[in-house]
This record gives structure tokens, C-alpha cells and sequence, in this order.
């Protein structure tokens, strides 16, 4: 068993009073971001990604500031359930199912058992999730060293197809929410030719858009003018939680195995596939609704409905960083902010990693099962405290997450056309949400975009032209088959459901 | 909420088909920059507008097709109210002049991003949220002289500075 023993190396690199350190620190900051609203993990970390940029420059200090960002991650997933079942408002999209149940048992009086439901659920979804990333992620990079441009290519193509046929949004509005993103990552340079693309004589278009830049506007900004839109009363329940509740749960907690399972397989596929952990959580929810005796209850404060949406939440969450690290490939928004991270540290994420730097990858790896482990006791001992920080009113919150925001657009490159930018985007995700365009396809095109057009061209370059070379070989054509399946998963849905259904 | 302040500002249809024209407009855009640079398969392979130049049509097959759904859909619903409007107005406008404040707008020098970050938290205190004097001089004195010591001092990431750090040697 190599991985167990990778997996040991992993943990002797990431198990330093540092580390550990900078994992508390992380996961403390990522529920805060979680809480807060208008601050989420792709932005929260995205806002963050700039203070690392000296720790990485040290030896082995790619690791330390990887530790740091993706447990900001995990405290983001933890956090959103809290504003969930206490105030019924989502902190973050993915812990919208979790208010279904989570806040009627609050409203009972049951807020401590929901949290810790939740808590736990989020945990095994998280650990299941790793176990994967330990044994499937070496495979699959190695498999992926046998990818050429066009395979690439049809792995770029199967992500963004399953995005227009897996979000809830008018796969229209997906594709042009998509293409949006893609035009945005074309200006600037032709990473090909060198030629300016729609730059329009601009210096300041010359290096073209930043996605972190777009992050932090699109989720930051759009989301707090929303927020200010609903206009806040922040009237939460009291969140008491004490080692008798957590044991209580516990016990309670193993009779919804098949649940947790069901939600940890839908939440690991979409995680990879890059559905991400939002939708995850409603089809957890809903498979549960289904398949469950209780399933007429739900809605009504039943403890599955929240052990259901989270255990998927997190799952997805976690198992989007599979496809980041062998494929170089990010199945979220913030897996996608990760990836820019590891870019601009001087790290090439791709299947070369697992064998160039596997001190990098082995201790990020460790790094998860200590910080989920971290989060869980972190959460379970401080949501008083968290409870208290949503009690502070909005007029103090805002202002102060929109210095945040315009400090972290700033940061990214020194620019303060980066700052004005942001708000044009925050414009554009507050409209975008409101009519149902949705923004991971668009961040996730703008990250792509350069490397996806690279690897077309490429392919295209060695057929001479021929768009048959996306099906030369089983290997290509079955991804590419794939793609397409997922293109017209909605139709397809749609000719199956009727054919069975009569 | 009363009647009078749920009265809409705009529907949920104008704005979809607002959105879909801008887009719409977006992509004509890319397609004419594409052409300019060659969309065609040249003498080294695919031109640099090779690949836009399909991303412009996608991008405006797709808003075609939103402008039709908007337009037969015939929702009525409310986009935004008023009342909900001219709350997002209400911050939005001074977080612009907020950025503003920091860098400067054209000649006009900035401020940095401390003294502008204590302006806008102080302003916003003040008039949304209708605190006293001496809350709002916390919260606005203490969270950026908070962030100068966390970015200057500790990960040493220098943010836009104003005449206030000269005049106080810390620029």
C-alpha cells in the first residue's frame, strides 16, 4: 500500500506546532467567513490568497500556506450551517437545504442537537471524501499522465457540458453566463501567438482579467448588496451547546447510516464532476426525502434533513479538490481559487505533481483528515461565540466586509483598477443571481478559459484541423461521449422518464 | 411592509431582457475583434480569433435565446422594489466613492486606503446606522489602524497610502 505510506509521509509533513497552528488559525477564520455574510470560502479565501504569497517563498512553506487556505475552506463549510439553523438565513448557497430542517428544530428548542447534526454530518461527509482523495487521486493522476492536449481538452469539455446540464439555471443562461467567463479570459494576450485580444488599445486590458478579482466582486460584493436588499433583521435562536446534547446526538446520529452514505456517494460524484457541493446538498436532501421512512417529515425539524444536505455538502466540498490536484482541474469556485494559489506559489497542479512534489500533495492531503478533525472540535466549542458575532448589526458588518473585499481585490496585482473592476463584477453578480444566471460556470471559464483554448488549438494543431481527433481513440472518445451525455443530460432525463414512466 | 415601498423598480422581465441584450452586445463584440484578428485556420494552425470567435457566437446564440424566453415568458414579478432599491443605492454609491477615495480619481490625489476605509465605516455608522459619535470613532479609528498592522506590519504587504502616512513618516 504505497498511498498508507505516502499518507504517513503526508502526516509527518503537515504535523508541525506550525501547521497545526496556522490549521486552527484557518478554520477559526473560515467559520468567521462562513458566518459572515457577503464573505464565503471562494472569496474569503480568494481575499486571503495574497497574505500567503511571502510564506510560500519559504522552504516548504507552499505547504503551510496550502494547509492554511484549504482549512479556511473547511471552517467556510462548517460556518454556513451555523447562520443556517440558527437565523434560517444561508450563510453560504450550500447550507440553504440545511435551513430546511435545521431552523424548525431550532424553533423547537433542538438548535444544539441540529448543530450538532449538522457538525458531524459535514465531518463524515468530509472524512469519506478524503479516504477517496487518498486512494483514487494517485490513480487517476497517474492515469492522466497518458493525457495529451485533446484528452485535456475533452476533460475541460465534460466539466463545463455537466455544468449546463446539472445546474438547476435555463442551461441558456448557464451557457451564456459560461461563455461570459470565456470572453473575459481571452482578453489580453494570445498565450499562443502573442497577438492582443480585445484589449482595445487599453494598457490596463493588456494583462486581462484575474479571476480572483471577479471572485471577490461576483460573490463578495453582489452578495452583500443582496443581503442589504432582504434587509436584514438578524433574529437568531439560541445556540447553547454542551458535551450532554453532543452526546445525546451521537447516539442518535448512527441510525441514518444509509443516509449518510447516500450523501456522501451523491457529494463525492459531484464534487469530481464539477456539480460542486450546492447543488450536492439539494439532491442529498431530496434523495433523502425519498428514500427515507421519515421522508413525510421532512421540512418539519427531523435531525435526516440536516445530516442529509450536509453530509453531501461537505463531501462535494472536499471532492472537488481531487480533480484540481491530478488534473489541475477545479470542481468549485473555491477549489478553482486553490488552484490559483498553487499557480502563483510556482506549483504546476497536473498529475507531475504527485511525483515532483509529493511533500506538497502527501501533507496537503494529511492535512485534511487533521483539519477536519480540528473543525469539528472547533465548531462544537465555539458557536456561542460565532452566534455572537451575527448578533452584531449589519451597519457595522457591512462596511467593514467591503473594506475587506476592496483591501483583498487590492492585493492580488497592487491595482486599483482591480478595485473599480470589483464592483463593476459585484454589479454583475447581483444581477446575475437575481435572474437565475449562475456564477460558478462563469468563474470557473475565466480560470480555464487560456488553458482550455490552449489545449483545443494544440489538438487541433496535431489533426491539422480535424474535429475528429476529440474521437480518435477510446480513451478521448469516451470522455468526449461523456461530455455530450451531460450537454443533453436534460433531455435525456426528460426521453428516460417517459419511457419508464409508461 | 406597506403597498407604497413593495412598488417595483423594474420587473424581473425588463431586466432579463436588459441582461440578455448587453450580453448579447458582449458578444457581438468579441466576434468583431475576433475577425480582426483571424478566425480561420492561417499558415501555423488555428489565428488568434480562432477560438473567441466561436465563444462570441455561443455567447450570443444563448442570449438570443434568453431574449425569446424573457419575452414569451411574460413574468411580471418584481425585479427589485423601490424600497429594496434604494437600499442597494444606499450603500452601493458610497462604496464607488469609498473607491474613489482610496486611489484618487483622475488628477485628484487619494486618500490611501486607511484614511478612506475610516471615512466610509465612520459615514456609514453615522447615516444607515444612526450611531453615536463615540461608537462609530471606534469602530472606525480601530479596524484600520486593525488592518495596518496586520498588512503593513506583520505579512508586510504594502496597501495605497495617502498624505496622512507621509505627513506621519510611514509611507
Amino acid at each position: 500500500m504505497a498511498e498508507i505510506q505516502a499518507l504517513f509521509h503526508g502526516f509527518s509533513v503537515a504535523f508541525t506546532p506550525f501547521n497545526l497552528a496556522l490549521m486552527m488559525a484557518g478554520i477559526l477564520m473560515g467559520v468567521l467567513i462562513g458566518v459572515l455574510p457577503g464573505l464565503g470560502g471562494a472569496n474569503g479565501v480568494a481575499i486571503l490568497l495574497p497574505l500567503t504569497f511571502a510564506m510560500a517563498n519559504q522552504p516548504g512553506g507552499a505547504t503551510s500556506a496550502i494547509i492554511l487556505l484549504s482549512c479556511i475552506y473547511w471552517g467556510a463549510l462548517f460556518g454556513g450551517a451555523i447562520t443556517s439553523i440558527l437565523f434560517n438565513i444561508p450563510g453560504e448557497p450550500w447550507s440553504v437545504a440545511t435551513t430546511f430542517d435545521g431552523y424548525p428544530m431550532a424553533q423547537q428548542g433542538r438548535a444544539g442537537e441540529a448543530l450538532t447534526a449538522a457538525f458531524t454530518s459535514s465531518f463524515v461527509g468530509a472524512f469519506i471524501a478524503v479516504l477517496m482523495i487518498t486512494f483514487l487521486a494517485p490513480l487517476v493522476a497517474k492515469f492522466a499522465l497518458r493525457f495529451g492536449p485533446r484528452e485535456y481538452f475533452a476533460v475541460y469539455l465534460l466539466t463545463f457540458c455537466s455544468f449546463i446540464g446539472m445546474t438547476k439555471s435555463p442551461p441558456s443562461k448557464t451557457l451564456a453566463a459560461m461563455m461570459l467567463g470565456f470572453a473575459l479570459a481571452a482578453v489580453g494576450q494570445d498565450s499562443m501567438t502573442g497577438a492582443l485580444r480585445m484589449t482595445f488599445d487599453q494598457v490596463v486590458l493588456f494583462k486581462g482579467f484575474d479571476f480572483l478579482i471577479a471572485v471577490i466582486g461576483l460573490f463578495g460584493i453582489g452578495e452583500i448588496l443582496i443581503t442589504l436588499e432582504e434587509g436584514l433583521a438578524f433574529k437568531g435562536m439560541q445556540g447553547k451547546i454542551n458535551m450532554k446534547v453532543v452526546m445525546q446526538t451521537w447516539k442518535q446520529l448512527p441510525k441514518y447510516w444509509k443516509t449518510s452514505i447516500r450523501s456522501s456517494v451523491i457529494g463525492c460524484w459531484m464534487g469530481i464532476t464539477p456539480g460542486g457541493a450546492t447543488p450536492a446538498s439539494f439532491m442529498g436532501y431530496g434523495v433523502a426525502k425519498r428514500m427515507s421512512p421519515n421522508g413525510a417529515n421532512f421540512g418539519k425539524g427531523e435531525m435526516e434533513g440536516v445530516v442529509a444536505p450536509e453530509t453531501a455538502a461537505h463531501a462535494a466540498g472536499t471532492s472537488a479538490l481531487l480533480p484540481m490536484l491530478t488534473l489541475g482541474i477545479p470542481g468549485s469556485p473555491t477549489a478553482a481559487v486553490l488552484l490559483g494559489g498553487l499557480l502563483i506559489w510556482g506549483l504546476q497542479p497536473g498529475p507531475l505533481l504527485f511525483q515532483e512534489k509529493p511533500d506538497f500533495v502527501w501533507g496537503l492531503i494529511a492535512s485534511m483528515y487533521l483539519g477536519n478533525i480540528a473543525g469539528l472540535i472547533v465548531v462544537l466549542t465555539t458557536v456561542p461565540l460565532f452566534a455572537a458575532v451575527l448578533r452584531i448589526p449589519f451597519s457595522i458588518v457591512a462596511p467593514v466586509i467591503l473594506v475587506i473585499c476592496a483591501i483583498g481585490a487590492y492585493t492580488v496585482h497592487n491595482s486599483m483598477f482591480d478595485v473599480w473592476m470589483m464592483l463593476v463584477f459585484g454589479v454583475v453578480g447581483y444581477v446575475f443571481k437575481k435572474l437565475d444566471y449562475p456564477l460558478a460556470p462563469l468563474v470557473l471559464a475565466i480560470v480555464l478559459g487560456d488553458r482550455a483554448e490552449e489545449s483545443f488549438r494544440q489538438a487541433l494543431l496535431g489533426s491539422g484541423g480535424n474535429l475528429a481527433t476529440f474521437f480518435d481513440n477510446a480513451l478521448v472518445g469516451s470522455i468526449t461521449a461523456l461530455a455530450l451525455a451531460m450537454l443533453f443530460w436534460g433531455p435525456i432525463k426528460l426521453v428516460f422518464s417517459r419511457l419508464t414512466g409508461r | 411592509m406597506d403597498e407604497a415601498s413593495d412598488k417595483p423598480a423594474a420587473s424581473v422581465r425588463a431586466a432579463d431582457l436588459w441582461t440578455a441584450v448587453i450580453l448579447f452586445v458582449i458578444g457581438c463584440i468579441v466576434i468583431k475583434d475576433s475577425l480582426r484578428l483571424g478566425a480561420k485556420w492561417g499558415d501555423s494552425g488555428p489565428e488568434s480569433g480562432y477560438f473567441p470567435f466561436y465563444i462570441g457566437m455561443l455567447l450570443c446564440a444563448s442570449s438570443v435565446a434568453n431574449f425569446l424566453l424573457a419575452w414569451f415568458k411574460r413574468r411580471h414579478e418584481t425585479f427589485v422594489s423601490k424600497e429594496s432599491f434604494k437600499g442597494v443605492v444606499s450603500v452601493f454609491v458610497p462604496t464607488v466613492v469609498y473607491v474613489g477615495l482610496i486611489g484618487g480619481v483622475g488628477p485628484v490625489p487619494g486618500l490611501g486606503i486607511y484614511v478612506a476605509s475610516a471615512v466610509f465605516i465612520a459615514c456609514f455608522m453615522r447615516l444607515l446606522g444612526k450611531y453615536g459619535w463615540g461608537t462609530t470613532a471606534g469602530v472606525a479609528l480601530g479596524v484600520p489602524l486593525a488592518f495596518f498592522l496586520l498588512f503593513e506590519k506583520w505579512f508586510r504587504v504594502p496597501l495605497p497610502k495617502g498624505p496622512l502616512e507621509a505627513l506621519l513618516g510611514l509611507a
